[in-house]
């Protein structure tokens, strides 16, 4: 702003104005970029002690990260109106962009290239639609797809369902924050610490198992909850997802119905309305945006689920799903053609969730 | 009128409450199980810490000798046959004798239901956790040396390093998309949202390998600038569609009237969007937070390879459970200390969670 200043005043126009912004917008950028340059070969190469180094690291790459937004927008904003107004929306997207096809796009093309190939002693040959064919007939695959849907109807009804539940009821009770905290806490354990509890819970032998110390001290026989009760074990190992992820839903759902105005609830409390048409007329609507992204979250997280399975019976017993045996062809067995055409598989599954997606996103309307 | 209101107060927290208690039982038992020790852990459940009735051994006698598997023995006067003696028998002042061992070699033990309780509490798990396990080394001369292993400070201020950048900074770019896609028109719109979309379901796994070869090529490997642009990289998608869908939302008339007044693009983002997004930006925070604290794949793939200074938390927990998961019993104080920080973080932003954010932001 003072730079602006300066330059009308020595009576310089509107276009010189703007050469100014430009001209220090692009030496800022080079000062903050050999900056960057310079934090990093320290963080690299420094031997300071790790408070130092931490400290260091954090503001070099927070504050880098929004300086270099600050200056390519005051860079942009120096040019003619239409200029900005067609590249602004580049700098705004860009990095996100950038940053996901080199992280995630480039390696699903490359996956979706290798799902065509088959690597046979050492020989790699094109194979076309062999490794999908060769998914549809095989059986563990099929039982794979089977139990995904099992964990998709019901993990998801399950997560949303309770979230809302929760969320609601916390809202209106008198330990909001305590509730809140209990059902996140989860959330904070590490798939490791979560693997252990729940292994405690369905241990075999009722002296440790605390589901089969209720069971026999209500009379009945103690079950290998994860191993024998097929196909009923699907559930048990879903009830762990439910345990885990119902926080997710609930901070969500939560933080959306504080947004609702309270106005609304209070005007139509006053017209007489009663809790449960409010909620259906009022709250629902007003929450289903968020609604729908809870559940397209968690959706694709069933459908990619991972380290619960493998943590707790490795796919073994009726249990396998996508995600385990992609990891398996991927990574023990390596069959790279034949796991990344289950890559692939996982993502058309996703096509109908990113269809609605998408028509909500083109009835937008922007500047 | 109030009546109702009362007894519908006591429904909703009663039903809160029955909630919260199955959702707690589990993590306390984690909690339970990392204050006992070793082989308390492994040979009976935690609740066996609260009072309970158990058979307690009050006696042992030697077995009496000469009798035959086939014919009936008497104890005490009570004649019973062989297999009822060994499954156990309730004798008249409630105790119960077991035969243990063969018809030969074996004792008698009596046991009597009597009320207890475990308490044998300990802290050597956390110790083991916090200070570094003692390591025992056979030196090929063979004298042994015993040397504490190192402690979980750095591996925390490494937690910290890794985790808080890799939170905002996804968080920063993402909100720069996600104001993009809601408000601004531009070629490329559609297709670039159909791509954000379709990769939130791209399993992180297939990435690993082509990564770590550009970063092996670029010298990022090991550095805190390579995996804070992994961890963005992934959880970018979800930053993005979760950011969206919550801008999007915004009141339409605020944003307009205040670009109507000449408010560049840059200015309604800094200015108004940002501060009326906090909710939706401490929630994402908190998640993405979350996971990569928790995170153990992708710093073992894009940390394990370097000098080994910059090691993680869980990485330097999965060194402590040793390679062969024989100390396993040690996750339950690990998975303790593991969790302060999430739980802090998430007890600080709990606080924008409240209602009234939005208040007066919407014409009713």
């Amino acid at each position: 702003m003072e730079q602006t200043t300066a330059y009308s005043a020595t009576g310089g126009g509107s276009a010189s104005m703007s050469l100014g912004r430009a001209a220090v917008a692009i030496v800022g950028l080079i000062l903050t970029l050999i900056l960057l340059v310079i934090g990093f070969l320290f963080l690299r190469d420094s031997d300071a002690p790790r408070l130092v180094i931490a400290l260091v690291a954090i503001i070099w790459g927070v504050g880098g990260v929004a300086a270099l937004y600050t200056l390519a927008n005051y860079l942009v904003e120096s040019f003619t109106p239409k200029w900005t107004a067609l590249i602004q929306p580049y700098i705004f997207v860009g990095p996100a962009i950038l940053l996901l096809i080199w992280y995630l796009a480039a390696p699903t093309l490359r996956t979706l290239s290798l799902s065509l190939y088959t690597t046979q002693g050492g020989v790699t040959t094109f194979a076309g639609l062999d490794n999908y064919r060769a998914i549809i007939d095989s059986r563990i695959m099929r039982e794979a797809l089977l139990n995904n849907i099992v964990w998709l109807v019901v993990g998801t009804s399950l997560t949303v369902g309770l979230g809302l539940l929760i969320a609601i009821l916390a809202d209106r009770s008198s330990f909001e924050r305590i509730a809140k905290s209990a059902i996140f806490m989860p959330m904070a354990i590490s798939m490791v610490g979560a693997g252990v509890i729940w292994k405690f819970v369905f241990d075999v032998n009722p002296d440790i198992g605390l589901l089969n110390s209720v069971v026999t001290g209500l009379g009945g026989q103690p079950q290998d909850w994860l191993r024998q009760v097929q196909p009923y074990n699907n559930l048990f190992l879903i009830i762990v997802m439910v345990w885990l992820q119902t926080g997710f839903a609930m901070v969500l759902i939560s933080a959306a119905i504080k947004g609702i105005p309270e106005d609304l609830l209070e005007a139509a409390r006053v017209d007489g309305a009663n809790e449960i048409t409010i909620f259906f007329r009022i709250m629902i609507p007003s929450i289903m945006g968020t609604l729908i992204t809870v559940t397209t979250t968690t959706i694709i997280f069933t459908l990619k689920v991972f380290d619960i399975v493998m943590v707790m019976t490795g796919g073994q017993f009726g249990t396998e799903v996508i995600g385990v045996r992609f990891y398996k062809e991927m990574f023990t067995a390596g069959n790279q053609g034949y796991g990344s055409a289950i890559a692939i598989v996982l993502l058309i599954a996703v096509t109908p969730v990113i269809i609605y997606n998408l028509r909500e996103f083109s009835k937008r309307e922007t500047f | 009128m109030r009546i109702t209101k009362n007894r519908a107060t006591l429904l909703v927290n009663g039903i809160l409450l029955f909630i919260v208690i199955i959702w707690t039982i589990p993590i306390a038992g984690l909690l339970i199980s990392s204050i006992r020790n070793r082989d308390a852990i492994r040979t009976s459940g935690w609740w066996t810490i609260f009072p309970h009735q158990a058979n307690v051994t009050v006696e042992e006698r030697p077995i009496p000798t000469g009798q035959a598997s086939d014919q009936p023995i008497t104890i005490d006067g009570i004649t019973k046959s062989f297999q009822e003696w060994k499954a156990g028998v309730a004798m008249p002042d409630g105790s119960t004798l077991i035969w243990e061992g063969t018809v030969r070699v074996g004792k008698l033990v009596i046991s009597k239901p009597q009320i207890i309780a475990d308490t044998n509490f300990t802290l050597d798990n956390y110790s083991q956790v916090l200070e570094g396990k003692t390591l025992t080394i056979q030196n090929p001369d063979g004298t042994v040396t015993t040397q504490q292993g190192e402690n979980l400070v750095n591996a925390f201020l490494n937690s910290l390093t890794v985790a808080i950048p890799s939170t905002i900074i996804p968080i920063l770019i993402a909100a720069f998309a996600a104001y993009g896609f809601a408000w601004m028109k531009f070629p490329g719109r559609r297709w670039l949202f159909i791509m954000i979309v379709a990769l939130l379901v791209v399993p992180l796994q297939i990435a690993l390998v082509p990564i770590l070869r550009d970063y092996v090529s670029l010298g990022l490997n090991g550095t805190f600038l390579g995996i804070w642009l992994a961890h963005t990289g992934f959880g970018l998608p979800l930053a993005c569609y979760l950011l969206y869908n919550y801008i999007s939302q915004l009141p339409k008339d605020i944003l307009e009237s205040a670009f109507i007044d000449g408010a560049s693009h840059f200015t309604m983002f800094t200015r108004l969007v940002l501060p009326l997004s906090v909710p939706a930006l401490a929630s994402f925070a908190i998640f993405q937070f979350l996971w990569v604290w928790n995170d153990y794949l992708v710093s073992l793939i894009f940390i394990g390879f370097g000098n080994g200074q910059n090691k993680v938390l869980t990485m330097r927990i999965a060194d402590l459970v040793g390679s062969r998961g024989q100390d396993w019993f040690l996750l339950t104080a690990a998975g303790f200390v593991s969790m302060i920080i999430p739980l802090a973080v998430f007890f600080a932003l709990q606080r924008y969670f409240v209602r009234g954010l939005m208040a007066g932001s919407v014409k009713g």
